[in-house]
């Protein structure tokens, strides 16, 4: 491996979040952005083709090293590691809303899933997946949120283009199978 | 769940509210969003909502008004080939599906957050370092409303201090005439003693111009800061 993948790996070892490209070219100022971009596309490459129990992700507008999925079981029965807390539907409800609209007020979302969502939405932001974005130009000027890098990294998105487009969904006019739903 | 459960329900764990609910009952039923059969849904919503304890939480009584309302609408006579009629189903369905798409998004969105949870980061997460002192970039408006709570926090500052004890100019004389009796000639220290109080000093002192003024004794001091000199006057006759 080159100089440059084993520094940008030590770094990455280092790190507890995702780095952007940008943050790792301040490792080395004569390398410059392609510079860096080959070295971690060797360093994927390296990790993804030896025998390892990570591997090198690019998430949430950066890269990470991740443990292999075949490991989550062992380590997660062992306690060495949590796993995230799970999302409520109502939390992932107003997710999907923010996500998609943003930047969004509460009202928005209030109408769109036909109940107060003000402490969802509060308990979203503890947690780091929206923010408040900018201040609406209506009456009042209400508080508009969006979503942050935390929230791409919770789903394993590269960036906000990985959702799903919405005419990609299913759902058209017309009832759903009669595969029983997946609620109950 | 017990049917004649009481209280708000604060947390709804089956349905994450009214139109979740509806999206149930219609995939249920097997019908048509876009032709709905408002009369069977909404009689189904009130039975669930009465069976669920739901009938106390305010969005899904809204629901279940708005449902009635829409179904009452629908009984209502109207001519045949009325181009006005909007059908007043309308709205809950551009609704509902609207919310389908969402609940859709939600499946998308919670398996990807499932598969993420396979695979661990980093553990270790260090304390942030403490922030270096920012750079003070303030205007001139946060400047003087900054002062302006220091000052407030300022106690009101202290005017005057009320004299515990009136000065006793009379108790002076009586003394200063008392060692006039008897010596003829004494100095300041014989007036005020040895550890005079401030109210003694200033007594004394007035005391002492009264009697001079009134002639019954002559003050006299050699210089600046030096010691006093008290003189019986010696009495004059024809004065």
């Amino acid at each position: 491996m080159s100089p440059l993948a084993q520094l940008i790996e030590a770094a990455l070892f280092a790190s507890a979040r995702p780095l952007p490209v940008e943050e790792l070219e301040t490792l080395d100022p004569q390398a410059g952005a392609a510079a860096v971009r080959a070295a971690l596309a060797e360093l994927r490459d390296a990790f993804a083709t030896g025998d390892h129990g990570v591997e090198l992700i690019e998430i949430a507008q950066g890269w990470q090293f991740l443990t292999r999925r075949e490991y989550a079981e062992a380590i997660d029965r062992a306690q060495f590691a949590l796993r995230p807390r799970r999302l409520s539907p109502a939390a992932l409800e107003t997710l999907a809303i923010i996500a998609y609209r943003q930047p969004v007020g509460r009202l928005e979302v209030d109408e769109i899933r036909g109940v107060d969502s003000g402490a969802v939405i509060e308990k979203l932001a503890e947690r780091g997946l929206v923010e408040i974005v900018t201040r609406g130009e209506g009456l009042g000027r209400p508080l508009l949120y969006g979503t942050t890098p935390q929230f791409l990294e919770i789903l394993g998105l590269k960036d906000l283009d990985e959702l799903p487009r919405l005419e990609e969904l299913s759902v058209a006019l017309r009832p759903p199978p009669a595969a029983p739903a997946e609620t109950e | 769940m017990a049917q004649d459960q009481t209280g708000f329900v604060v947390e709804l764990e089956q349905f994450s509210g009214p139109l979740d609910l509806l999206l149930h009952l219609i995939r249920e039923d097997e019908v048509d969003i876009t032709d709905l059969p408002i009369a069977k849904i909404a009689d189904q919503f009130l039975a669930v909502i009465s069976e669920l304890g739901l009938n106390q939480a305010a969005d899904y009584l809204e629901m279940a008004a708005r449902l009635l309302r829409i179904k009452a609408q629908m009984l209502l006579p109207r001519r045949v080939g009325d181009d006005e009629w909007e059908d007043p189903r309308a709205e809950l369905v551009r609704r509902l599906l609207e919310y389908q798409q969402i609940r859709e998004l939600v499946d998308w969105l919670g398996a990807a957050a499932a598969r993420r949870a396979e695979q661990f980061g980093r553990g270790f997460a260090p304390e942030p370092p403490a922030a270096p002192p920012a750079p003070l970039v303030i205007d001139l408006n946060d400047l003087l409303a900054a002062a302006e709570r220091v000052i407030a926090l300022i106690p009101e500052p202290v005017l005057h201090r009320v004299v515990p004890r009136p000065l006793d100019v009379e108790g002076a004389t009586e003394r200063i005439q008392a060692l006039l009796a008897e010596r003829a000639a004494f100095g300041w220290g014989d007036v005020v003693g040895e550890r005079p109080s401030l109210v003694d000093v200033l007594s004394a002192f007035i005391a002492l111009l009264e009697l001079a003024k009134r002639g019954s004794l002559h003050v006299h001091q050699a210089g600046p800061f030096a010691p006093i000199q008290i003189r019986r006057e010696s009495p004059r006759a024809a004065h």
